[in-house]
């Protein structure tokens, strides 16, 4: 534990925390055994009482104990750890009080022994004389070394407090374990989610806005080829409209090809990852060796991550040569990504790679990248499959 | 020119057939999926099938793979197919089918009408017409190969070749006579081990070498 200085901040919070324990542990100790003559109300009033003790811990120790669901039913472990807590906070509470008060008590009674016996407590209780200079001397020494443990004191009982508080206040090993099961899933049916709306969006644009603008493009272009007799200002309308609108195709092109590119739904990854291939600026040599299809998050998962790791190599990296291998292993896919370029790519570095990361991250697989200054860099992935 | 028309989109659809009609073509039955599409094609034996490929039922690649049956079909009608998007991967599997009477072209394409009419009337005479981006894509591709035999110029002039233009055509693209494409041309030939006694054949013949090489895994 770090020293704390006895006029510091954090030493009178934690002094404060357990000067405060005992009075409001007695009442949330009353109230637990009041709540406790109709069990059923214990479900109801616990959380309410725990939430007390949480923002004393928030307030004065600055630390958030984790919240526990609501108990469902009276035979919750967490409504029990939670009653326990109550009833053995008033003990721990007066002890820890006492043993702070006395010791910082006992500091200034020390480091005041100069002042008049006035302020003195009467030589009955001390029966040592303070006039000696030799025993004034000890008395003051003692008196501040007192006063300097006493706020390693409180924090010690402080945290004590806290310990146990966690224990049976926060959620048990086998609560977080449900939490972190419930999140996975939720997490996955986030993530499937909205890939699902990344391809009904695309589906959408494809249908919609992008027939009707080829629809315009071509009636334009019907216009520019049959209307030759137009005066000058129209024809020149008409070519810029023209001009423009198959701009806004292409344009729309490329963004719908970011979002989900169709070919991959239809052929899979071999076909989507070709076009990816094709279309680098450097030679790409891509393997593709995969059985059986993964699903459709994983396949998308995986194509990013190749499209981005060649978007990366072409602005990055000075490559002269690329190449990807994508191989299933049963339940896993892994990627490869090689380039011969500079090297010292990093994953905190630019955008795209933590991007990667956090799409990696979000499906529970893992990345390596191996990127000495002077190249060559390698990525490795490895993707779960079901 | 007789055509078959597959567009599920009734707006680009009749659009299609207003700039066909008007180029002087016949539009004989136009579809909206690729089992009408069959249909269509067996009962008009048209000049030219064009055809979308992302169509109902299932809004994948159906309009590919019927375009795939009928160019196994006997005799097999010239074959043009639209996209939303280009992938060389589709391109493959259109040109490994048969030679000649084939086109895949990006759905902007229509924009500018003359030379869309252009390519629609080559690839109904048997000719190819492959999408610019199609073509740069396989360009892009750097296996080892015979192809990295030809100059850079060499290539360019095969590239324009397998989008179906003629030694004129070509010529005016790349600011060349009409001698000097040829003589590319020839070189070209020559560095794909293409001989003379396979005449004419021998364009097509690079053509597909190139596409084949190319777009290959």
């Amino acid at each position: 534990m770090k020293a704390i200085r006895p006029w510091s901040a954090r030493a009178w919070l934690a002094t404060a925390h357990v000067m405060t324990g005992p009075p409001v542990a007695f009442v949330l100790a009353g109230l637990t055994l009041v709540l406790a003559v109709v069990p059923p109300a214990l479900r109801v009033g616990m959380p309410w009482l725990t939430r007390v003790q949480r923002s004393r811990f928030e307030a004065f120790l600055g630390v958030r104990i984790p919240p526990v669901p609501a108990a469902p039913t009276l035979r919750t472990s967490s409504l029990w750890r939670q009653i326990g807590y109550h009833l053995l906070s008033p003990l721990v509470a007066v002890v820890s009080a006492v043993m702070v008060a006395l010791v910082w008590a006992g500091g200034l009674v020390g480091v005041s022994a100069f002042l008049p016996p006035l302020v003195q407590p009467p030589p009955l209780i001390f029966p040592i004389d303070l006039r000696d200079p030799v025993v004034l001397a000890v008395y003051i020494a003692l008196g501040l070394l007192l006063l300097f443990l006493a706020p390693i004191l409180a924090r010690a009982m402080a945290m004590l407090d806290l310990s146990i508080a966690r224990t049976l206040l926060g959620p048990s090993h086998q609560e977080l374990g449900q939490r972190i099961e419930t999140l996975t899933e939720s997490r996955a049916g986030v993530i499937d989610a909205a890939d699902a709306e990344r391809r009904r969006i695309e589906r959408d644009l494809h249908d919609g806005a992008q027939q009707r603008l080829v629809s315009l493009a071509m009636n334009l272009g019907l216009a520019r080829a049959t209307l030759r007799d137009l005066p000058e200002p129209a024809r020149e309308a008409i070519e810029r409209a023209h001009e423009e609108s198959k701009q806004a195709l292409k344009e729309l092109r490329d963004l719908v090809r970011g979002l989900h590119p169709a070919v991959l739904n239809d052929q899979g990854l071999d076909a989507a990852l070709s076009g990816v291939a094709a279309r680098a600026p450097i030679p790409v040599r891509l393997r593709v060796d995969i059985e059986r299809r993964t699903t459709p998050t994983i396949e998308a998962v995986a194509f990013f991550i190749v499209s981005e790791a060649l978007t990366n190599i072409a602005k990055h990296a000075a490559a002269t040569r690329a190449e990807v291998t994508v191989r299933r292993e049963r339940d896993r896919l892994h990627v490869l990504v090689y380039d011969d370029g500079c090297g010292g790519a990093r994953l905190d570095g630019g955008t795209g790679l933590r991007g990667l990361g956090q799409r990696i991250d979000s499906v529970d697989g893992t990345l390596r990248l191996h990127s000495p200054l002077g190249g060559p860099t390698t990525i490795e992935v490895d993707l779960p499959c079901e | 020119m007789r055509v078959v028309l597959a567009e599920d989109s009734v707006l680009l659809r009749e659009g299609l057939i207003r700039l066909l009609e008007a180029a002087g073509m016949r539009v004989v039955a136009a579809v909206g999926d690729a089992e009408q599409l069959l249909r269509a094609a067996a009962e008009h034996r048209p000049d030219l099938v064009l055809t979308d490929v992302r169509m109902p039922p299932t809004h994948t690649d159906e309009g590919l793979r019927a375009s795939l049956v009928l160019r196994r079909a006997q005799p097999s009608p010239a074959v043009l197919v639209l996209s939303q998007y280009v992938e060389e991967r589709y391109a493959a599997q259109l040109l490994a089918s048969a030679t000649g009477g084939v086109g895949y072209l990006l759905k902007d394409r229509v924009a500018d009408v003359d030379e869309f009419i252009d390519a629609l009337r080559r690839v109904a005479a048997g000719g190819t017409a492959l999408d610019p981006e199609v073509v740069a894509q396989l360009l892009l591709r750097g296996h080892s190969d015979p192809l990295d035999r030809l100059t850079p110029r060499e290539g360019e002039v095969l590239q324009l070749m397998a989008e179906g233009r003629s030694n004129a055509g070509i010529g005016r693209q790349l600011v060349l006579s009409e001698g000097a494409v040829g003589k590319h041309i020839g070189n070209i030939f020559t560095k794909l081990d293409l001989s003379p006694a396979e005449g004419d054949h021998r364009r097509v013949l690079a053509v597909l070498q190139f596409l084949k090489i190319r777009s290959l895994p």
